[in-house]
């Protein structure tokens, strides 16, 4: 990354952050990420709420969705699935 | 039930906390902190107290806060939510200046275990006394984790931390944790209560009725901490699970009504508190946990466990008396 | 002086006074002698509905300014008053408001630090917080007191600075000396403080006011780590440089409405002076009557009256003093293991690469609250002339009023 650092006068005032996280990807962090077999899910929405990351949001038509930029691979969702329709599998 | 809290109708709300945050994967802080954030009812200001929710979520340039959110120290949580409703409570009453118009602002204070049960203690009864209209939000890690999993006072019994490490003689934690939701309590505020990650509709409707209230309340919550516990990162919601099904970590609520606290058991302690054979052991929850391995290998310290089941069953016990 | 009313004030009581005439948001604030006054008459307008000011009785001084902190981050005014022991207690929060740019107002009625513990005055308390990024100004009256109180809210919100400002007054001299003050009319110093005003910045959810604003979400108090802090500190040095440039115009616009002109430095009998006393404080009033007493019998003697610390007024201080051929400095702290007090060495750093200077010979005086005597005060002109007769310096430090 050949980010050019901004000089003292380009920064906000009082060092009030001036980038959202979502600019920040972590979706290399883990090895594993979750495969979903829509056919089966139940559309409960507990991935959406166990998800450290918030990785996974819930679509208009009410099936999860996961963010793969931010996905760090911690399984949570794969193990907490109630119908089990997710599957940790190697990301690369 | 509180209106408009439904699991699917809270998972279409747009997050509080955005991803991109640089908490360890399978770390419980956001967990629990992005339900909570769920039940605001609108305008809402959050500050959080220095550990691993502050760090991870703010390192310059970037921010994972999608409210307006302050950091200011590690034992001031509780001072500085005083002052922001301080703030709004003078600007409502001279009608003027930036947060005149709101009539409701949901002021929340997020502190780790060590922020609350020692180092920001002083700082959080001072604000209870007072009555500020606002949330205290205890992420409850059992040890100073930022700084690499030192003992706090709501480190348990026998857990290892750095600073309370297993030795050859000493098998981790000498002293009990701190009963700190009785210390609350007895400022008789007008709401406290306990929660888990592993059932998130129960705490997004806490949450709610903890902003609703007028006064302070307080959301003790167990956070799991991967790292610090050490247990595979999966584990966060079967920890937080296995904690309140043996009653290491009961959930309820109790509010103040008519100069006295009244308990109330929530779902999952109820149904223990129905059928107690459904209780789990103890054993099974220290188990998973690298932090209690010495209670079990070289070799199996039965009086620890033993010891650890009967703090347990006698805190369950004195809570069912609450209850009543 | 017309429309102002003549009130008899000790120094509590004037900042007392002007906080309830400005009427901020929030005060938060807890008891130290020699302060206490200050938050009680505050807690009695409160209590008569004087103020709408929410007063935050905290349960330390650090949640005090953690209070204030959080108020003034939220938008709004926010005061707090305290000394010795209780401003070291604030000491971690008080490079945190600062840091935050947050415009908020504490007075510090000088009392010096534990330990052992003591009660009189001394600078060791606000000198201790000189680096923590707050203006300092430091008063001589009630008077003074009451118009720095007011002006404090001006220079800590100028658009350029956005600091917090400490108004300074010497423990039980002035905080508890009941003088004539002359106050404004509480339009005037409604008008003259009007609203709180607030920078843009660019936040991550794009441009808002500096404050906590529920409909564009900001991110106040971030990790800033080694990629930014230093540049964040540089725009702190700025706001204190630039802070040089406001508060002339505040205390004109002061000037324009009470009548009292204020400055960084205020000198007298400074002609043609040949040895001068540099100072802060009340002590000053004595200098003051030892200099007339001087100048009857014929010495050319003056003084300076440092008004404003921080921001260090280097270039004022050069054209005031510089050609005085030798200059003593008072200091009511001390700064262990030192070259000498923090006046002192700050006079020093000013003068070293100018071409013309003073001989500068340091007093440390007045410790835990030592009398501080016009007697004392001539023994140091006496020595001062007795530096200018040798023309060198030989004891560069030394200690007025205590026994050897
Ligand atoms: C006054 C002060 N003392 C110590 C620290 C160092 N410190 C930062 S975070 C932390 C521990 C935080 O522990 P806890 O409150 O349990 O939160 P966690 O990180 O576990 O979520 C410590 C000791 C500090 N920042 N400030
Ligand atoms: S593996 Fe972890 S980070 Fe990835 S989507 Fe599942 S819960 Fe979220
Ligand atoms: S150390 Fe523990 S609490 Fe901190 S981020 Fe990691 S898992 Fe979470």
């Amino acid at each position: 990354m050949s980010e050019r650092f901004p000089g003292w006068r380009e920064l906000p005032k009082g060092a009030v952050s001036p980038k959202s996280s979502i600019e920040y990807k972590t979706g290399d962090w883990g090895v594993e990420k979750p495969g979903i077999d829509l056919g089966r899910c139940t559309q409960c929405t507990l991935c959406h709420f166990f998800c450290p990351e918030g990785a996974i949001t819930i679509s208009e038509d009410g099936h999860p969705e996961v963010g793969m930029d931010y996905c760090k691979g911690c399984g949570v969702c794969a193990e907490e699935c109630p119908v089990k329709c997710i599957e940790m599998v190697r990301k690369r | 039930m509180v209106s408009g809290l439904t699991l699917k109708e809270a998972a279409r709300k747009p997050d509080g906390i955005a991803p991109g945050h640089r908490l360890c994967a399978g770390c419980d802080e956001t967990v629990i902190a992005r339900m909570i954030l769920k039940a605001t009812r609108g305008p809402t200001i959050a500050t959080s107290a220095t550990g691993c929710l502050e760090v991870a979520t703010s390192i310059f340039p970037y921010t994972a806060w999608n409210l307006p959110w302050i950091h200011s120290a590690f034992e001031n949580a509780a001072a500085t939510a005083s002052g922001i409703e301080a703030a709004w409570q003078a600007m409502r009453k001279k009608g003027k200046g930036p947060l005149a118009e709101y009539e409701t602002v949901d002021i929340i204070a997020f502190a780790g275990d060590g922020g609350t049960y020692d180092i920001g203690l002083q700082a959080l009864s001072g604000a209870l006394e007072r009555g500020h209209d606002f949330t205290y939000v205890l992420l409850d890690n059992e040890a100073y984790m930022n700084t690499g999993i030192q003992r706090s006072g709501g480190t348990p019994f026998a857990a290892s931390t750095t600073t309370s490490p297993a030795g050859k003689v000493i098998p981790g934690k000498r002293e009990w944790k701190k009963p700190i939701d009785e210390i609350v309590i007895a400022h008789g505020i007008p709401y406290v209560a306990t929660l888990s990650a592993a059932w998130p509709l129960d705490v997004i409707r806490k949450a709610r009725k903890a902003f609703e209230v007028e006064g302070p309340a307080f959301l003790h919550a167990i956070v799991p901490c991967t790292r610090g516990w050490r247990y595979p990162q999966e584990k966060t919601i079967e920890i937080s699970r296995l904690a309140v099904q043996t009653c290491f970590f009961p959930l309820y609520e109790c509010r103040f009504e008519e100069g006295r606290p009244v308990y109330k058991l929530s779902g999952p302690s109820a149904a223990i508190a129905r059928r107690p054979e459904s209780k789990k052991p103890v054993l099974e929850y220290l188990e998973m946990q690298g932090r209690f391995r010495h209670l079990f290998r070289p070799e199996r310290r039965d009086d620890l466990i033993d010891s650890i089941q009967a703090w347990v069953d006698q805190n369950w016990q004195i809570l069912l008396e609450k209850v009543g | 002086m017309k429309n102002q009313i003549l009130m008899g004030l000790n120094g509590d009581e004037a900042v007392a006074y002007a906080t309830k005439q400005v009427n901020p948001d929030v005060v938060a604030a807890y008891p130290i002698t020699p302060q206490t006054i200050i938050v009680e008459r505050f807690s009695e307008y409160v209590a008569d509905g004087e103020v709408d000011t929410e007063f935050v009785a905290v349960e330390s001084e650090h949640s005090a300014l953690s209070s204030c902190i959080g108020a003034a981050a939220a938008g709004a005014r926010a005061f707090t008053a305290t000394a010795a022991n209780g401003l070291a207690l604030m000491w971690e929060m008080t490079y945190i408001a600062s840091g935050m740019r947050l415009p908020i107002v504490m007075a510090i009625a000088n009392r010096a630090l534990s330990g052992p513990i003591n009660i009189p005055t001394d600078h060791s308390d606000s000198m201790g917080a000189r680096d923590s990024g707050w203006i300092q100004i430091y008063c001589e009256n009630s008077q003074e007191v009451y118009d720095a109180s007011l002006a404090a809210w001006r220079i800590g919100e100028h658009l350029d600075v956005q600091l917090p400002v400490m108004v300074c007054l010497d423990g039980f001299t002035l905080s508890h000396t009941m003088e004539n003050v002359y106050t404004l009319p509480d339009e005037k110093v409604r008008d003259f403080v009007s609203e709180r005003k607030f920078i843009k910045v660019e936040g991550h959810m794009g441009e808002t006011e500096l404050r906590l604003n529920p409909e564009c979400p900001l991110t106040m108090g971030p990790l800033d780590l080694q990629d930014y802090y230093f540049e964040h500190k540089l725009q702190q040095i700025d706001a204190m440089k630039q802070a040089l440039k406001a508060i002339p115009e505040i205390d004109a616009e002061y000037a324009k409405i009470s009548g009292r002109s204020y400055d960084f430095l205020h000198p007298y009998r400074m002609e043609d002076t040949e040895v001068a006393i540099l100072g802060l404080g009340s002590t000053m009033g004595t200098v003051r009557y030892v200099v007339d007493q001087l100048r009857e019998e014929g010495v050319k003697a003056g003084l300076v009256k440092m008004r404003v610390f921080r921001p260090f007024p280097v270039e004022e201080l050069i054209k005031t003093v510089g050609n005085v051929p030798v200059l003593g400095v008072l200091d009511k702290a001390a700064s262990f293991g030192a070259p000498g007090g923090p006046l002192y060495e700050e006079v020093k750093t000013t003068f070293y690469d100018q071409p013309e200077k003073p001989m500068v010979v340091d007093y440390i005086y007045g410790l835990g609250g030592r009398d501080t005597s016009p007697q004392m005060i001539r023994g140091i002109y006496e020595n001062l002339m007795g530096v200018l007769e040798r023309g060198s310096v030989s004891d560069r430090v030394c200690f007025v009023g205590v026994r050897q």
